[in-house]
């Protein structure tokens, strides 16, 4: 392994900024935040970087690195080019406070506008209700988000055409389908998802399942289900009609 | 939700940081997936060299109308139009067509591939408006599980022909080409049947699917294949063209098909 490498790191504010070279040594076992940390040390003690965990579940550290959103404390330096300066952007589809850190707080307010977990009444008198593990296995899936954002930061309806008005983004879809998917829930979304929070954005470029840490297999388990259920709805006068598959 | 202010703000067509070769995947679909449209184009109004021995192209198969004695209602009818040209495979190919074109894994792909809506993930688009799946026309992908039913039925009527490929008028045989037809509907069954559409017919719309046991099952295994969906459509892609390929050679007498029982 290389001794040292070059972290081509963007600097700026929600004006603008641009890419600074830090050269700095690298170890065996090393992951791209502990080479950020090690130039806010040694080199740039203004630089601003976010992270809580440094194990991949807080969420807290999504940037861009070599141009893809990754998790900084889960990307190890054995795994990237040291040869070529290692590039490091804040993500794009959020607004820059400083440096590596955005403001996510966009995810916070969409996620207000979901309907809330609804359950049954109780099966049994004291309040308890019961669950098959083959009836919640799908929504458990979905439970492992750290909410990281990284797929939101990926997705090129949100990234590229900026319809975050419009659009919850692949983060929400997964939400949404853990509740819609839950055993206990009685709640109807299938109306806000395509009308509302227009799924019908969603082209399936995988991207956002492609980005995530915790492998949620976000498009085929989550988003096309979801699309599913809108076609249920909206789009199969058969089924209604006859039940058919 | 008001769409937050961002510094990315006018990304160019193209524009990433990424240092990887991105544009290969794209590429790769491209001419796989323009490759098959050209030559399945070309085959399906060739109107000719369809069937060999007991063997019938996929192409052209349910044969409804036709000359060979595959045809399931005899020849041409009266009634179509003479200035169009006629083949038994374009009263077919369009389900296929229909159920490739609309498939969820296709979709994906060939968005990137053949209209750059991404070119690659986190890789800039040529095109600032974007409309998506949500107006016309591509709200029609929304119709997939009817392409999906009508599949259904092809494919039944390629496992028939699959099964007659073991009779030869000498009575039960097994040439090369009944491997090929029988590969065929093997590999297009695991395509089919691990539709995302299919998935969700079967059990997935359920909330508590424990309450069906069958269905249950049936979700289990159809999530099975769902898993592989990429590897299957491509697979059965190729394959269905090679099926073409070697009936039409036979047929053309320039290959030659090796009876081996
Ligand atoms: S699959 Fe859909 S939600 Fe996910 S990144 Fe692509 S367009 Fe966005
Ligand atoms: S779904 Fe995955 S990528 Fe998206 S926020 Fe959750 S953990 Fe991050
Ligand atoms: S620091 Fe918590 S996920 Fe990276
Ligand atoms: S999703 Fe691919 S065939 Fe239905």
């Amino acid at each position: 392994m290389a001794t040292q490498a070059t972290f081509r790191i963007w600097r700026g504010d929600p004006s603008g900024g641009k890419f600074q070279d830090f050269v700095t040594p690298v170890d065996e076992g090393m992951v791209v935040l502990d080479a950020v940390h090690r130039v806010q040390a040694e080199q740039a003690p203004d630089l601003a970087v976010r992270w809580n965990c440094k194990a991949g579940k807080c969420g807290s550290c999504s940037a861009e690195i070599n141009g893809m959103p990754k998790l900084m404390c889960m990307t190890r330096l054995s795994n990237l080019n040291l040869e070529m300066p290692v590039i490091i952007e804040p993500m794009h589809a959020f607004p820059v406070i400083r440096d590596l850190v955005t403001d996510v707080s966009w995810n916070f307010e969409v996620k207000k506008t979901i309907r809330k977990f609804k359950p049954r009444s109780p099966d049994a008198p004291d309040g308890a209700w019961r669950m098959q593990q083959a009836d919640v296995e799908r929504v458990q899936e979905f439970r492992k988000c750290i909410e990281c954002f990284l797929c939101q930061d990926v997705c090129h309806v949100l990234r590229d055409h900026h319809k975050q008005d419009e659009f919850i983004g692949p983060r929400y879809l997964v939400y949404a389908a853990a509740l819609e998917m839950h055993p206990l829930d009685t709640e109807d979304r299938v109306s806000d998802l395509k009308k509302k929070h227009n799924i019908g954005y969603c082209n399936i470029t995988t991207c956002c399942r492609q980005v995530c840490p915790e492998s949620i297999t976000i498009t085929e388990n989550a988003i096309i289900p979801l699309k599913e259920r809108v076609v249920d709805r909206f789009f199969d006068p058969l089924k209604q009609l006859f039940n058919i598959i | 939700m008001a769409a937050p202010d961002v510094v990315w703000k006018g990304g160019r067509f193209g524009s990433t940081s990424r240092p990887d070769r991105w544009w290969i995947s794209p590429s790769l679909v491209f001419l796989g997936f323009g490759a098959f449209i050209v030559y399945a184009t070309w085959a399906a109004f060739q109107n000719g060299y369809y069937t060999y021995g007991p063997y019938i192209s996929p192409f052209y198969s349910p044969e409804i109308f036709g000359s060979s004695p595959h045809a399931l209602l005899g020849g041409k009818p009266h009634w179509f139009p003479s200035f169009l040209p006629f083949s038994p495979a374009l009263f077919i190919l369009w389900i296929p067509g229909g159920f490739r074109l609309t498939c969820y894994y296709y979709r994906g792909a060939y968005y990137k591939a053949f209209w750059a809506d991404p070119p690659a993930c986190a890789v800039g688009e040529p095109r600032k408006v974007y409309l998506g799946e949500r107006s016309f026309p591509l709200i029609l992908q929304n119709f997939h599980r009817n392409f999906l039913r009508l599949s259904y039925l092809v494919w039944a009527f390629l496992v028939y022909d699959a099964v007659r490929a073991f009779f030869f008028p000498d009575g039960f045989g097994i040439g090369v080409g009944t491997i090929v037809l029988v590969i065929n509907v093997v590999l297009l069954a695991g395509y089919i049947f691990g539709c995302h559409a299919f998935r969700h017919l079967v059990g997935g719309s359920l909330r508590q699917i424990s309450d069906y046991p069958a269905r249950q099952k049936l979700y289990e295994c159809v999530s099975c294949l769902n898993g592989q969906h990429k590897k299957w459509a491509w697979a059965s892609l190729f394959w269905v063209g090679f099926s073409d390929i070697y009936v039409r050679l036979c047929s053309m007498g320039i290959w030659h098909d090796w009876r081996l029982l």
